[in-house]
């Protein structure tokens, strides 16, 4: 259906805003709020323009406090409405993360499902692209870590505009974390209208048999670059984005697997209990026979991420250090 | 609340002022210090010289006047990223902010003999940290303060709540400085908060609190000067909301045409600190041209020096990412660390 709609070329955040723009308009439920939202449209302009369209009692600023927009977010949600929250950084969703670990993900638990909480909480998340300490963290694992609450990460302008739609109609809460270096980085023609994308699935983004490179977000494009590189020395990489990695799709990642026999996770977080350990401990327990080398992980050093220095790019995975990996486990 | 001023809008004092006509000039000296510094860095910024950069334009009086009561090596001071006005006052090395700003670990640590925390980037989360930091010069038997910064956004945070408490509670020496600018990025602060001023909430905390114009440095230097007194006497702390403009954008990644018209930035402008005080000078016959001149020709050596220093320094080195994380390096630690250096 959606193959056949007409397209225009957007970039992540113009395709977000459209997104945004639509659930405003098809569920009168839908609110946006967060800090520099209304107004201001954001800072990075995802709710561009919505303020205007739609009017202060459905897209508002709030007061800079965190907690309260999440817990404010779950009062509102509790009671009926479809909030759609932003935070300006994802690395400034700790001071909420009592709401988010005592109540986002727990809510429908602990009232047997009489209060439930379908709130979705966006927030720019990584770095490459130079921004000041704190503002490039990737606490997916974080949010993964916590019952209840699912997580995504869209890597494409015309993945995260269905993935968004089907967060906000989804009946529990939804971490929606967009990365920085795709906003304006990566253009692309998106299906024109509403649309929704099934949480829960990775794809297949390039087929490959040498090995399994597994990622999503602002590694996609570092993956699909290391396996076009590769393919140049006649190696055929598999690059699987895992876009939703609360409920994993365990069945593709294995899949994969079973096919090349080798797996490589890429990710920007830090390396140690970051989401890609996961990965790799899912794949250990279901495909461990298929596995003809040890599974390597890239990610970020067990440091803070470094801010807009010189030396940014050393942290951050790259094609390179994919690369690597990937001569690692073909060469075992 | 009443508001604290000395000076009237021009620069003409008030009233009697309660510095010598040497602290005056002294003082008037550290605002243009500041100010020199500030439109520096932003042409920086826009040459690619400097990282993203938080201009404090017109903020200058509201942290000079608190950062000249402080001593460096005895007193603390815990700023978030709008205060490079009151670290260079307090005694940071104008080419480690340059370095800090360019996001050089090299900038990142103050000098053992100045007591700043590198600049604080989530919001509020000084706070309750800043009294932890002023209640230990009690159990260290020192009769050292600390004074720390927040905007009027940051307010609203619950970390400022409960560091006003905490602070309150132990009577901690302490002061908290709130730069009342008119805006959290697109947000004015009437939006923000339905009192009319911060200050206020010192009395649900059961401290003193006062409002003081923010654009007159006599005024705020002496509001910060007596609650230091009190801080150092063992009476608790003090909430200080300075009421500012933020004359710039939030940062030089802003766009303010955005949100705002630029009126009422026109109107603050006649209210600049810098030319106030220098006015008060003038009309108390403690000033000229000359002096002026010299003071430029000063301040522009002294950054330029400092600018090559911090242009002298080596650049970062891909394995100081994680050097600094622990105490002893750590095997994951170490690991990077050996690649990292394989790749120089
Ligand atoms: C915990 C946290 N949330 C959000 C931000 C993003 N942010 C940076 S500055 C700012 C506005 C701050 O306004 P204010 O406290 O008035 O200080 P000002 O910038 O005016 O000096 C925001 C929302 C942040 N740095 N930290
Ligand atoms: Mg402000």
């Amino acid at each position: 259906m959606i193959a056949e709609r007409q397209t225009r070329v957007l970039n992540n955040v113009q395709a977000i805003n459209e997104a945004l723009d639509l659930a405003l308009e098809r569920d009168p439920r839908v609110v946006l709020f967060g800090e520099d939202v209304g107004t201001m449209g954001g800072v990075f302009r995802a709710s561009d323009g919505l303020q205007q369209k739609y009017g202060e009692q459905r897209v508002f600023d709030t007061p800079l406090a965190e907690s309260g927009i999440v817990g404010f977010g779950i009062g509102l949600a509790m009671a009926g409405l479809r909030p759609v929250a932003e935070i300006q950084f994802a690395g400034f969703l700790y001071p909420a993360l009592d709401q988010i670990l005592s109540h986002l993900g727990r809510m429908r638990h602990r009232t047997r499902g009489r209060f439930t909480i379908p709130m979705v909480v966006r927030a720019p998340y990584g770095g490459g692209v130079k921004t000041p300490e704190q503002h490039a963290d990737s606490p997916e694992a974080i949010l993964a870590h916590v019952p209840g609450v699912k997580v995504v990460i869209p890597s494409s302008p015309e993945r995260a505009k269905g993935l968004l739609l089907a967060a906000i109609e989804d009946p529990d809460p939804v971490f929606f974390l967009e990365a920085i270096k795709l906003y304006r980085g990566v253009k692309a023609p998106v299906p024109e209208g509403y649309y929704t994308l099934p949480l829960g699935k990775a794809r297949v983004v390039r087929e490959g048999n040498a090995a399994s490179l597994f990622c999503y977000g602002g590694m996609v494009e570092v993956c699909l670059k290391a396996a076009e590189v590769a393919a140049r020395e006649g190696v055929e990489l598999e690059v699987v984005d895992l876009e939703t990695l609360v409920p994993l799709d365990t069945e593709t990642i294995l899949a994969s697997v079973r096919k090349t026999g080798r797996a490589v996770v890429v990710y920007e977080a830090m390396r140690t209990c970051g989401f890609g350990a996961e990965v790799a401990a899912r794949i250990a327990e279901e495909a461990l026979d298929y596995l003809q080398a040890p599974i390597v992980r890239v990610a970020g050093w067990d440091a803070p991420y470094p801010p807009f220095s010189a030396v940014e790019h050393y942290y951050r995975p790259d094609a390179k250090r994919v690369l690597e990996a990937v001569r690692r486990v073909l060469t075992h | 609340m009443e508001t604290v001023r000395y000076l009237d809008d021009t620069g003409i004092p008030l009233r009697e002022l309660p510095f010598s006509p040497e602290e005056l000039r002294q003082g008037y000296r550290a605002l243009r210090r500041a100010r020199l510094f500030d439109e520096k860095a932003v042409l920086l910024q826009r040459q690619g010289r400097l990282g993203v950069y938080p201009p404090f334009r017109g903020q200058e009086a509201a942290q000079v006047g608190v950062a000249l009561c402080l001593k460096a090596d005895h007193d603390w001071l815990l700023p978030s990223y709008r205060e490079s006005a009151a670290a260079l006052t307090f005694g940071m090395p104008i080419h480690k902010l340059i370095l800090s700003w360019r996001a050089d670990p090299a900038g990142w640590g103050a000098p053992p003999d100045v007591n700043m925390v590198q600049f604080y980037i989530p919001i509020a989360t000084q706070i309750p940290q800043a009294a932890g930091v002023a209640h230990a010069q009690r159990l260290l038997g020192k009769n050292a303060v600390a004074a720390v910064f927040i905007g009027d956004g940051g307010t609203s945070e619950g970390d400022f709540h409960e560091g006003l408490n905490f602070a309150a509670v132990f009577g901690a020496p302490l002061l908290v400085v709130v730069q009342n600018n008119g805006w959290a990025i697109s947000v004015p602060t009437h939006k923000q908060m339905k009192v009319e001023r911060i200050a206020q909430r010192a009395q649900g905390y059961g401290i003193p609190g006062v409002v003081v114009d923010g654009n007159d440095l006599v005024a705020v230097w002496n509001v910060a000067k007596e609650a230091v007194e009190r801080a150092r006497r063992g009476e608790g702390p003090t909430l200080i909301e300075a009421l500012t403009y933020r004359i710039a954008p939030h940062t030089t990644s802003d766009d303010p045409s955005r949100y705002r018209s630029e009126e009422t930035t026109r109107e603050w402008e006649r209210r600049d600190p810098i030319a106030r005080m220098k006015n008060c000078l003038a009309h108390l016959g403690l000033w000229d041209e000359e002096e002026e001149a010299r003071l430029s020709e000063a301040l522009e050596a002294e950054f330029a020096a400092e600018l090559a220093l911090a242009d002298q320094a080596r650049e970062p080195k891909p394995w100081e990412i994680v050097e600094q994380v622990y105490a002893e390096m750590q095997p994951d630690q170490k690991a990077a660390w050996v690649y990292l250096r394989g790749e120089a």
